[in-house]
C-alpha cells in the first residue's frame, strides 16, 4: 500500500518517537501516583485538622505541580505524532484509535485541567471540603486519561473488535467495548498505574530520606515516609501480580515478544526462566549458537507463568520464524507467503473496483478474506525481520522484574522501620531510600521498552508493521524535527531538574 | 436511538460538535492574547505577575481545549487528521513547539533555579500567543484556501509542495486570517483581565488594560474586512451533489451563507456580540465585556466553520487535485464509530457544568495584588 518505503526514515520516526515518549514517561508516572498521595495526605489533613499536614501536602503539592507542567508539554506532542509522522496509521485504524484519544479529552483532560486550578490557588478561595474533592478529582482524572491512551496502546498490542473494508483500505471499529474490555487493555491498566504508584511513592522516600539523612525537617519525612511506605507496599504487591498477568497475556496474545523477553529460542515443554543471563549477540533465527553466554535457568517457571501449567508448551523464536507443525504453529517465514497473496487480492479487489467488475471484487474480496489474518507478514521480506531485539527485550524485562522483587522488600522494611519509630537512626536504609527513586525510573522505563520494543516490528501486532504505518515524509524532515525535540526536551529537562532540586533544598514553607 | 441516525446526519452532527470544540477553543485564545499583551499593559513587575496569574489559572483549559480539538478531529475525521498532520507537517510541528513552550513557561517562570530566567519563558509565552495564533489562523484559512495534496488509491497523502504546509502562510487570505485572529486573542485577553483582575488603588493599570481591547480590535478590523470581503466574492470549492465530484465554484461560500441563513445569523450575530463587548469595555465602567465578546467570538467561530463544512462543502479542499479534497462524508469515521462516539459527547454538557462552577467558585472574588505577592503557590 505504500510504494517507497524509506526504511532510515521509519528508523527516525521510530526513534522520535521512543524519545518523545520516554521523556514524556519520566514525569507521568510521577504524576499518576503524586496525585493521590497528594490526596491521601489531604485527606489526613482534612480529617486530623492537624496544620503541619497541610504544610506537609502544600509541599508535596508543589513538587506535583512542576512535574505536572513538564509532562503536559512532552504529552502535546505525543498525541499529535500518529499524524505527523505515523499517517498511515492514523488513517488505516483511526476509526477504532481516535475514539479512545478524544474520549480521554472529554472524560479526562478537563476534569485535571479544571481541578488543577482549585487545587494550587484554591486555597483560600473555596471550602475545605470542596478543595479535597478537587484534588482528588486531579488524581482521579490524571489516572483516567491513563486508562483511555492504556486502551488505546492495548489494541495496538492486541487489535479486537473490527474488521477490514477493503473499499476504504482501513480497519473499522466493530464493537467499542472489546476494545475497552479487552484483557490485555485491563492488565495494562493496571500495572502501569500500580507500577506509577509505586514509583511516586519511592519518589516520596527519596526526598524524605534525603532529609532524615540531612536531619532536617524530620517530622515531616517520617509522616511521608509512613503515608508513601505503606502505599508503596500494596502497589509493590499489586505491581507484581498484574505484571504476571501481563506476561500471561503476552504469552496469549505476543508469543514472540514473550520468547524475546525470556530469550527463549526453542520451544519447550516445562520451559524454564532465565532468573539471570547474558543473551549471545550473534545469535540469530535457525542457527546453531548458543542462546547465553552465562545463564542462571529455575526450570519449568515459564510454563507455570506463561501457561499457568508446569509442563505446558512455551514456543520458542525458531518456532515461531519457522513454524511447527506438531504444535500447530504457523511460522512467519509460511505468514509471509500468507500475508502477500492478501496483499495481491486487496490489489487485484481496488483494480477491479476501478473497472466495476463486480464478480472480480467477489472473488479477490473471497481471496483477501482467506488470508487477511497474515495481511501484515505479507509486508515483510525476511522472516528474521518479525523477530525483535531480542538482548534488549531480555535485559529490560529482567531489570524491570529484579527491581520490582527488591521494591517489595524495601517497602516492607521502611514500613516496618516507620511503625517502630526507628527511621532516623537507619542510616543505611536511609542511603538506599534516597537512591530508590531513581531505580523506580529505571524499572518503569525498562517496562515500555519491554511492551513496544518487544513487539516489533508491529504497530498493530500481526496487521501493521511499522514500516507501513508511516507518513510519506524525507528522513531528512524526520531527523530534523527529533533534534528539535531533544534539544528542546531536555533543555526543559534541567530546568525542571534545577526547579526541582531548589524546592526540595528550601523544603516546606514557614518551617 | 443515536444508533438510528443515518451516517450523513452523524456526519453533519461531528462537523458541528467539531466545530463547537474548535470555536471554544477560539474564545479560549484570550489566554495567549493575554501573553502578547503583557509588555505593553503590565509595567511593574506586580502588574506583570497579576497577569500571568490570572492568565495561569485558565491556560490548561486552553491547552486542553485544543488537544480535544485534535482528539475529535482523529475520532470523527481520521482521514483529515492522517491528511493534515503527515501533510502540512512543518506547520503542525511549529504551532505544537509553540505550544510545548507555553505549557511550562507558567509554572517555571518565576521559580528559583529555572534555567533561563523569567524574560525568557515571558518569551515563551508571546512566541505561542503570536506565532501559534497566527499559523493556527493560516491552518483554518487552508479550509478555504485550499492546500496541496494528492491522496492515492489507498488514501496516502502525497504533499505537493516542499515546504510541507508553511505554504500556508505565504498566502494573503490565510495570513490575514492569522493575524486577525491573533489581534482577536489580544481583544479577548484584555477584556478577560479587565473581568478578573481587581483594579483597586491602580488606575493607570486598569486604564491600559481596558484600552487594550479596543485598540487590538481596531487593528484587527481591516484583516476582519479583508477576510470576509473575500469570502464573499472568491471562487470557492464545491461537491457537486449528484457525482460527488468536487468543482471550483464562484461565491461559494457566499452561497453557504445564504443558503443556510442560521449560519449568517450566527456570523452577524457574533460580530455585533464582540463590537459590543469591546464598546462595553471602553466606554463604561462594566466588567463584563468578556462574556458579550467571548460568546461573539463562539458564534463567528462556528458560522466559519460551518461555512467551510456545510452545503456540500469540502472542508480540507486540496488545490493540487480537486477530487483528493476531504469532505464530511468521504474523510469520516464509520456509522459504528461515529454513534458510538455520539453517546460519549452526551457527557458534554456535564464537563461544560462544572466547568463553568468551578470558574464561578474560583473568580468570584477578583485577583488582587495581595494574593500574587503573599501566596506561596503564585506564579
Ligand atoms: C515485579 C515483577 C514485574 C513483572 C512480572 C512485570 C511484568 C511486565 C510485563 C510482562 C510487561 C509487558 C506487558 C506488555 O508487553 O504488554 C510489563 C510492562 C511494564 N512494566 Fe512491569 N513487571 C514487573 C515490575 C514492574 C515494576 C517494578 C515497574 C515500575 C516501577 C514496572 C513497570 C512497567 C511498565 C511501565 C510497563 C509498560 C506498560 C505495560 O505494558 O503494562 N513493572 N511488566
Amino acid at each position: 500500500m505504500i510504494d517507497h518505503f524509506d526504511p532510515v526514515m521509519v528508523d527516525w520516526a521510530r526513534a522520535q518517537f521512543a524519545l518523545t515518549a520516554m521523556y514524556h514517561w519520566i514525569f507521568v508516572p510521577l504524576t499518576l501516583g503524586l496525585s493521590f498521595l497528594c490526596a491521601f495526605f489531604e485527606t489526613i489533613y482534612v480529617r486530623t485538622g492537624n496544620e503541619d499536614w497541610k504544610r506537609l501536602t502544600r509541599f508535596w503539592m508543589k513538587l506535583f505541580g512542576i512535574n505536572f507542567a513538564i509532562g503536559v508539554a512532552t504529552g502535546i506532542i505525543l498525541e499529535f505524532e500518529f499524524g505527523t509522522n505515523w499517517s498511515n496509521y492514523s488513517w488505516m485504524v483511526g476509526d477504532i484509535f481516535g475514539a479512545p484519544l478524544a474520549i480521554e479529552g472529554i472524560v479526562a483532560f478537563f476534569l485535571e485541567a479544571t481541578f488543577f486550578a482549585v487545587m494550587f490557588f484554591g486555597w483560600d478561595r473555596v471550602s475545605k471540603r470542596f478543595h479535597l474533592v478537587s484534588t482528588w478529582m486531579v488524581a482521579i482524572g490524571s489516572n483516567l486519561s491513563a486508562l483511555w491512551i492504556l486502551v488505546a496502546n492495548a489494541w495496538m498490542q492486541h487489535p479486537t473488535g473490527m474488521k477490514f473494508n477493503p473499499d476504504a483500505a482501513r480497519f473499522e471499529m466493530q464493537n467499542v467495548m472489546e476494545v475497552i474490555l479487552s484483557p490485555v487493555a485491563i492488565s495494562k491498566f493496571t500495572h502501569t498505574t500500580s507500577s506509577s504508584f509505586l514509583l511516586a511513592s519511592l519518589f516520596v522516600i527519596s526526598v524524605s530520606c534525603w532529609y532524615l539523612l540531612k536531619k532536617r525537617h524530620i517530622l515531616l519525612a517520617k509522616r511521608s515516609i509512613t503515608v508513601a511506605a505503606t502505599f508503596g507496599l500494596i502497589a509493590a504487591i499489586f505491581t507484581a501480580a498484574t505484571g504476571d498477568e501481563a506476561a500471561f497475556a503476552v504469552a496469549k496474545h505476543q508469543p514472540m515478544k514473550l520468547a524475546a523477553f525470556e530469550g527463549l529460542w526453542h520451544g519447550e515443554k516445562g520451559a524454564g526462566i532465565v532468573a539471570a543471563g547474558i543473551p549471545n549477540p550473534d545469535k540469530k533465527p535457525g542457527d546453531s549458537e548458543q542462546a547465553f553466554s552465562f545463564e542462571v535457568r529455575i526450570p519449568g517457571l515459564l510454563s507455570i507463568l506463561a501457561k499457568r501449567s508446569a509442563s505446558a508448551y512455551v514456543p520458542g523464536i525458531n518456532d515461531l520464524v519457522f513454524g511447527n507443525p506438531e504444535h500447530g504453529i504457523v511460522g512467519a517465514e509460511q505468514r509471509i507467503e500468507l500475508g502477500k497473496k492478501a496483499i495481491t487480492a486487496l490489489a487485484e479487489y481496488k483494480k477491479a473496483q476501478k473497472n466495476k467488475d463486480t464478480a472480480g471484487m467477489e472473488t479477490a474480496l473471497a481471496t483477501f478474506d482467506q488470508y487477511r489474518e497474515h495481511l501484515g507478514y505479507g509486508y515483510l521480506s525476511d522472516p528474521a525481520e518479525a523477530v525483535p531485539p531480542v538482548a534488549i527485550s531480555f535485559y529490560s524485562f529482567h531489570i524491570m522484574v529484579i527491581l520490582g522483587t527488591f521494591f517489595i522488600f524495601l517497602c516492607i522494611a521502611f514500613l516496618a522501620g516507620a511503625l517502630k519509630g526507628k527511621l532516623e537512626n537507619l542510616t543505611v536504609l536511609q542511603l538506599a531510600g534516597v537512591t530508590t527513586f531513581f531505580l523506580a525510573l529505571i524499572a518503569s522505563q525498562a517496562g515500555w521498552v519491554v511492551a513496544e520494543v518487544g513487539r516489533q516490528p508491529w504497530t498493530i501486532q500481526d496487521l501493521l508493521p511499522v514500516s507501513v504505518a508511516r507518513s510519506n515524509l524525507t528522513a531528512d524532515t524526520v531527523k530534523t524535527t527529533f533534534f528539535m525535540f531533544l534539544g528542546l526536551f531536555t533543555l526543559l529537562l534541567l530546568a525542571e531538574i534545577r526547579i526541582m532540586t531548589t524546592q526540595i533544598g528550601k523544603g516546606p514553607e514557614e518551617d | 436511538m443515536i444508533g438510528n441516525l443515518d451516517t450523513a446526519t452523524l456526519q453533519h452532527l461531528w462537523w458541528l460538535l467539531c466545530s463547537v470544540v474548535g470555536s471554544l477553543f477560539l474564545f479560549l485564545t484570550f489566554v495567549q492574547g493575554g501573553q502578547t499583551l503583557l509588555w505593553q499593559i503590565a509595567k511593574t513587575d506586580i502588574e506583570k505577575d497579576m497577569v500571568i496569574n490570572s492568565l495561569g489559572r485558565k491556560w490548561e483549559l486552553t491547552f486542553t481545549t485544543l488537544v480535544l480539538f485534535g482528539g475529535a478531529l482523529f475520532a470523527a475525521f481520521p482521514k483529515f487528521y492522517a491528511t493534515s498532520f503527515g501533510g502540512a507537517y512543518w506547520v503542525w510541528m511549529v504551532i505544537l513547539f509553540t505550544f510545548i513552550i507555553q505549557a511550562v513557561s507558567y509554572e517555571y517562570r518565576k521559580k528559583p533555579g529555572n534555567l533561563l530566567g523569567a524574560r525568557i519563558y515571558e518569551l515563551f509565552l508571546f512566541i505561542n500567543g503570536s506565532l501559534g495564533i497566527l499559523l493556527i489562523g493560516a491552518a483554518i484559512g487552508t479550509f478555504f484556501t485550499g492546500s496541496n495534496f494528492v491522496l492515492n488509491d489507498y488514501n496516502l497523502v502525497k504533499w505537493t509542495s516542499s515546504l510541507r504546509g508553511l505554504e500556508a502562510a505565504f498566502n494573503f487570505f490565510n495570513v490575514s486570517l492569522g493575524i486577525f485572529l491573533v489581534f482577536h486573542a489580544r481583544t479577548l485577553g484584555s477584556l478577560y483581565l479587565t473581568n478578573n483582575l481587581d483594579f483597586t488603588g491602580m488606575p493607570d493599570f486598569e486604564k491600559r488594560v481596558r484600552t487594550g481591547a479596543l485598540v487590538n480590535l481596531l487593528c484587527g478590523l481591516p484583516f476582519l474586512l479583508y477576510v470576509l470581503g473575500m469570502l464573499a466574492f472568491m471562487k470557492g470549492y464545491a461537491i457537486d451533489q449528484d457525482t460527488g465530484r468536487v468543482f471550483m465554484e464562484s461565491g461559494k461560500y457566499l452561497h453557504n451563507l445564504l443558503a443556510m441563513p442560521a449560519v449568517s445569523a450566527m456570523l452577524a450575530g457574533g460580530l455585533v456580540l464582540v463590537i459590543a463587548g469591546v464598546v462595553l469595555n471602553a466606554f463604561s465602567r462594566s466588567r463584563a465585556g468578556i462574556w458579550l465578546a467571548g460568546p461573539g467570538t463562539v458564534l463567528t467561530g462556528l458560522a466559519l466553520l460551518l461555512t467551510a463544512g456545510y452545503n456540500n462543502t469540502p472542508f480540507y479542499p486540496s488545490k493540487a487535485d480537486l477530487q483528493s479534497s476531504l469532505t464530511i462524508f468521504n474523510a469520516s469515521s464509520s456509522h459504528y464509530t461515529l454513534s458510538a462516539m455520539t453517546y460519549v459527547a452526551m457527557v458534554i454538557p456535564i464537563v461544560l457544568a462544572y466547568i463553568a462552577w468551578v470558574w464561578y467558585l474560583m473568580d468570584r472574588g477578583k485577583l488582587k495584588a495581595e494574593d500574587v505577592t503573599a501566596q506561596e503557590d503564585s506564579y
